[in-house]
This record gives structure tokens, C-alpha cells and sequence, in this order.
């Protein structure tokens, strides 16, 4: 896959305030109440002994009259990563200019801070401003502005998210990748784009008849997804600034199961024209479809590697559904899941080191990881509804769907299980979740 | 641990940090937001202060067409057992009488609509619901309907017919329709 930049928010590199003058706006703040950072998000914990960096987010000046709360994003970013700890702020009144007493910070156990501010620019638009800290070495690890217009204000902070992950962890953030999501309420079915938070979604197809198996194309900016709304299964190709779509499968039978290959070229689909549910690749233009594996059992859900070479998928020619992998020219299929009798729903990771799935367990419906080059599978919830694992294009994360209280949810869980948050989402039932790749711009 | 920070970066610090003077109010922020195209059309995003990234434009679907109508009197929908696309004999006379309208009405078309209980995943239920929908095509193959007046669909688990998980609310939604077009 193509490696593309993630600063679609022009961003302006900030001078090291060591060489500033302290700016008197700090004084004229002070008396204004510093509002803690609430977290958005319930990110839950479940285990011990986990290797967090503990980070302060204070609060960032102005943020009171901005119409989002930047601290308090980017630090329910930070902690879904599961690799941040947030540490109380404490009251604390900073922003980029300022320079931190470190000792203070130190004695909080913090080993780095974000200081920053937000400002309503006289043409309605905001400047963002922020600066990391090591505090333990009491090093300025940079700063960024980003001059944004209302409606960017939440992609400003997962902006500077992205900027901490890979500054602290030496890895891409995700933070400002896109998620597309389903969701039914009131008989109609909808097709969302979100932040990778499932916060500022977007509605891009709207329908009375239901709405399956989004999938973002490489460069993250077409949709590929089945639609009845034809009153039978059609692969629809989207581009989703412009609302254009085009029919890529809509053969007599049912057409299914969309996987993009990663040249963006190419797509693997789930067709029954000539008969049982088989396996074709097509041209994303469309085109004459051409049959990858022929079986008389059931084969579906595609799923590309990420090096394009190879192909899992879904069959139930043993008798019930495993995951097998196969070369994209075609050949034999090889057997990947062996545990249990209902393993389905294939997503390799990005970096091609994972497989999560989904396996039948006593009648639970549960989300696993298999690290492929070992084998080993681990199970990485408690919940028994679980659907549709995608991975995040920096293979740290799984979004997956399931049921909370009876109710659809949409969740991120590290690979480890440990770290689990809900997102945000539109009301009503909420499913069929697709993390998007890296943005280009 | 705070990770070392990669030699570009601590440059690119240096160079900032030569800009010694320069306040920060009077640096020149670049701005290419102006010129983003991404939020083309009716983007729905787009808040006060300008038009913002990642836009995206709705399109909004109709109500889908209604069913046509059939033999008179004759019902339309096939139960299946749980796991199973095999039909069951009592079904067999209700498959016949819309064979043998078909056969008389040889320009009329039906499509066969595949249905599964909410069990599993969406994908491999659609398949499952294939299988059924298949199965009634071959019957009415068998009673000398033509191939080409029945498309075999299916919906998967996505339009229960009644909702509910008890095993009453499945059995009610395992299922195929036929449907007149």
C-alpha cells in the first residue's frame, strides 16, 4: 500500500518559545477558570502491569469560547490508543508560550505535557496552537498552528494527536484517519463517514433498503458497499466528496461482499450469477468479472493481504465456515482457522502481521487476532455479539460492531484485549464499521 | 519513556528555534484550506467560518418499487429449518401453483428473496440466504419453468420479517419470498 501523508490541515511549525517573550495574555487569563478536560469517551481498562506513558493535556487557553473542547479530544484520543495515561491537569493554566515549571510536572509522574490555545481569528475561522514538552528532560518536542474553520476544529485536534503518537511512540497516528459506519433507525438505512472517533459524521447515502459492508478504497476516498436498495444485493463504488456513484456488480443473483485490492485497481466480490455464492475479481470500473476459485460450497468475504498477493476468505467447503487463504491468481486454497466450527468475517492487518475474525463460541459470536506468523489466537472481548473487526491503518487498533445492553455499539479494542472504548455514533442501531487508510492532501 | 526524538526533528527544532525575536503573533500562518476541494457540492459538514475538509456530499434514495401482483390466493413465502435450505413437503403445492402461473404467464417474472434468521455474520448469512432462495429456483426449474424468468437474491438477516431473538421471531424469519416484479 501506498504510504501517504497525514497533514491534510495545512499545519505551521511553531518557534521554540524559549526565545519568546513571555506574553502578557497569560496574566490577563488567569483569572478565568481552567475547565478540566472531561473525557468524551468511557475507555475502559481491563488488565494489569500495561506500559501507559503518562501524559498531561492541559487545558487550552480560549478553549471556553471554542465550540469544541480541544484538550479533552485530543486526550480521549491518546487514551483509546491504549498507550497513553492521562494525568490530571490539575488547574493548571498554560498554552504554547508558555515555558512549564518541569519539576512541578515531574512531581505529578508525568512524563510529558501539551500546552496550547485556541483562538477566533476575525474572519470566523480558529488558530489552533499547541506545544509538546518532555518533561523529564525538560525538552521542547515542538509545536504546530493550524488555522482551521469551525467544522475542522475536531480534525485540529486529532491533528495534534497524530503529532504526540508519533512523536512519543516513533509510530503513525490514526487519529485523523476516517471510520464509515451503518446505522438503521426508523426504517432507513444509513451510510455515515466519521472521524476515527465516530464523532462530525457525515451522512454520504441515505436509503429505505438496508446498507452492508462498506470498504474504503486505498486512497480513502471512495466507498465501496452493497445496497438493496434495487431490492437485491448491487456493489456500488462511491466517491464521497462528491456523492458520484457507480454500479460495479449488479449481475443476475446477488453481489456481495466488496474487498478493494491495494492497488485500488481491483475488487474481490461475492457474486452468485453463476450459480452458489463464488468468488470473482472485477474491475473497479467495472467490467466483465472474472471467477477467482470455483467451489460448490459457499465462498465470501474477500479480504486482500496487504502485499496483494493473496486472498482469505470465507468457506464453508469442510462442512462449516473457516477462513482460507488463497494466491489472487487462483490455485489452492489453504486452511487458516482451525479452532471451532464458525470462524468468519477475515480483516489482515495493514502491516500484515494479524488476522482478526470473528469465532463462534458456545453460540457467543466473538472477536479474535491471530498473529499469522505463529498461529496463535487470542480472544479479545466479553462481549457475544461481536461483528465486522477492521483493522486501523496503523494495525495498533480494531473497530468492530456488536451489542452492549441490547443495543448495537460500535468498539475499539487494542490487540492485546486491554483497552476498549465506544465510540460516538448517530442514534439507532449502530454497525458494519470500516476504518479508512491514511489520508493523502 | 519518551522515546529519542529522530534527528530531522531535533534540526527542524533548531532551525525554529532560530527564528529567535520572531513572536509567535507574527509568524505567517500558511493557509491552503481556502483551496480544498473536498468539500464540493451540498457537504454537510461544513460549519460557520468556511467550508471544511473531508466534506462529504448525501445522496438521498427513493422508496424502492412495490411488488406486483401474483396467482391469486396462493401464499408466497417458504419456512425453512434452522441451517437448512432443503424444502419442506408442505411447502411443495405452493411452489407448484406459481409454477404453474409462471408457465401460463410466460412474460411475468419473479425474483426469489433468500432470508436468514440474525444469527451470524452479515456476509455469510447473505450466502446462506442465497442457498435458499437457489433451492426454489431449482424446484420450479424442475416443474418446467424457465431460467429466466426467476433471479434467486437474497437479503441475508438484513429485512426480518418479525422482530425478536426468540426461536418463534427465527423461525418466522428463515424464509424465502417470491416476489413478483
Amino acid at each position: 500500500m501506498k504510504s501517504e501523508r497525514t497533514a491534510s490541515v495545512p499545519a505551521t511549525v511553531l518557534p521554540s518559545p524559549s526565545h519568546l517573550q513571555r506574553r502578557t495574555m497569560l496574566a490577563a487569563l488567569a483569572g478565568t477558570s481552567a475547565l478540566p478536560a472531561l473525557a468524551q469517551f468511557r475507555v475502559e481498562v481491563t488488565g494489569v502491569g500495561l506500559t501507559q506513558l503518562p501524559i498531561v493535556i492541559a487545558p487550552f487557553r480560549g478553549e471556553a469560547q471554542s465550540p469544541q473542547k480541544i484538550a479533552a479530544i485530543v486526550q480521549a484520543d491518546l487514551e483509546r490508543s491504549g498507550q497513553f495515561r492521562p494525568v490530571d491537569a490539575a488547574g493548571a493554566v498554560l498554552d504554547e508560550t508558555s515555558r512549564p515549571d518541569m519539576g512541578v510536572w515531574r512531581q505529578k509522574a508525568a512524563d510529558a505535557l501539551v500546552t496550547g490555545s485556541v483562538s477566533r481569528l476575525a474572519d470566523g475561522r480558529f488558530d489552533v496552537r499547541f506545544r509538546l514538552w518532555d518533561v523529564v528532560k525538560a525538552a521542547d518536542l515542538g509545536g504546530q498552528s493550524y488555522v482551521v474553520p469551525q467544522g475542522d476544529l475536531r480534525l485540529a485536534a486529532h491533528r495534534i494527536a497524530d503529532f504526540i503518537y508519533e512523536k512519543l511512540t516513533g509510530e503513525k497516528g490514526v487519529f485523523s484517519t476516517r471510520i464509515a459506519y451503518v446505522t438503521r433507525s426508523g426504517g432507513r438505512h444509513t451510510l455515515w463517514v466519521a472521524d476515527a472517533d465516530g464523532e462530525n459524521a457525515q451522512a454520504a447515502l441515505a436509503s429505505p433498503e438496508p446498507i452492508i459492508s462498506p470498504a474504503w478504497s486505498p486512497t480513502g476516498t471512495q466507498l465501496a458497499y452493497v445496497s438493496f436498495e434495487s431490492r437485491k444485493p448491487v456493489v456500488y463504488v462511491h466517491d464521497v466528496a462528491s456523492g458520484r456513484r457507480r454500479l460495479v456488480a449488479n449481475f443476475r443473483g446477488s453481489n456481495s461482499a466488496p474487498a478493494w485490492a491495494p492497488d485500488g485497481r481491483t475488487l474481490a466480490v461475492t457474486l452468485s450469477r453463476d450459480g452458489g455464492s463464488q468468488l470473482y475479481t472485477i474491475d473497479a470500473n467495472g467490467g466483465e468479472p472474472k471467477r477467482l476459485v470455483q467451489s460448490s460450497s459457499i465462498d465470501t468475504e474477500p479480504a486482500f493481504s496487504r502485499d496483494g498477493k493473496s486472498i482469505y476468505f470465507v468457506s464453508d467447503r469442510g462442512g462449516a465456515p473457516q477462513i482460507y487463504r488463497v494466491g489472487v491468481g487462483g490455485g489452492n486454497p489453504e486452511r487458516v482457522t482451525f479452532n471451532g466450527g464458525y470462524n468468519i468475517s477475515p480483516a489482515p492487518s495493514p502491516d500484515g502481521r494479524w488476522l482478526a475474525y470473528v469465532s463462534r463460541v458456545g453460540g457467543a459470536f466473538k472477536l479474535q487476532v491471530m498473529e499469522l506468523a505463529t498461529g496463535n489466537v487470542t480472544s479479545l472481548t466479553d462481549t457475544g455479539e461481536d461483528e465486522s473487526p477492521s483493522f486501523a491503518p496503523n494495525s495498533r487498533l480494531i473497530v468492530y460492531a456488536t451489542q452492549l445492553q441490547g443495543r448495537e455499539a460500535l468498539m475499539t479494542t487494542t490487540l492485546d484485549g486491554k483497552i476498549k472504548a465506544r465510540l460516538a455514533g448517530k442514534g439507532g442501531d449502530i454497525r458494519e464499521p470500516d476504518w479508512g487508510p491514511f489520508q493523502a492532501q | 519513556m519518551v522515546k529519542r526524538i529522530p534527528l530531522s526533528l531535533v534540526i527542524l527544532a533548531l532551525v525554529a528555534g532560530c527564528s529567535s525575536g520572531v513572536k509567535l503573533n507574527d509568524v505567517p500562518v500558511e493557509d491552503k484550506s481556502a483551496t480544498s476541494t473536498a468539500g464540493v457540492g451540498a457537504g454537510s459538514g461544513a460549519g460557520a467560518g468556511g467550508s471544511s475538509k473531508g466534506g462529504v456530499t448525501p445522496v438521498d434514495i427513493g422508496a424502492s418499487s412495490a411488488n406486483a401482483a401474483g396467482p391469486a390466493n396462493v401464499a408466497r413465502i417458504i419456512y425453512f429449518d434452522f441451517d437448512s435450505y432443503s424444502i419442506k413437503p408442505e411447502f411443495q403445492s405452493l411452489i407448484e401453483a406459481h409454477s404453474r402461473f409462471l408457465k401460463a404467464n410466460p412474460n411475468r417474472k419473479v425474483v426469489i428473496e433468500g432470508h436468514t434468521d440474525e444469527r451470524g455474520g452479515r456476509e455469510y448469512n447473505l450466502a446462506l440466504g442465497q442457498r435458499r432462495s437457489e433451492a426454489v429456483r431449482r424446484s420450479m426449474g424442475l416443474l418446467g419453468v424457465t431460467d429466466n424468468q426467476v433471479e434467486a437474491v437474497s437479503f441475508g438477516k438484513e429485512k426480518p420479517a418479525v422482530q425478536g431473538s426468540d426461536e418463534a421471531a427465527m423461525a418466522q424469519n428463515r424464509r424465502a419470498e417470491v416476489s413478483y416484479r
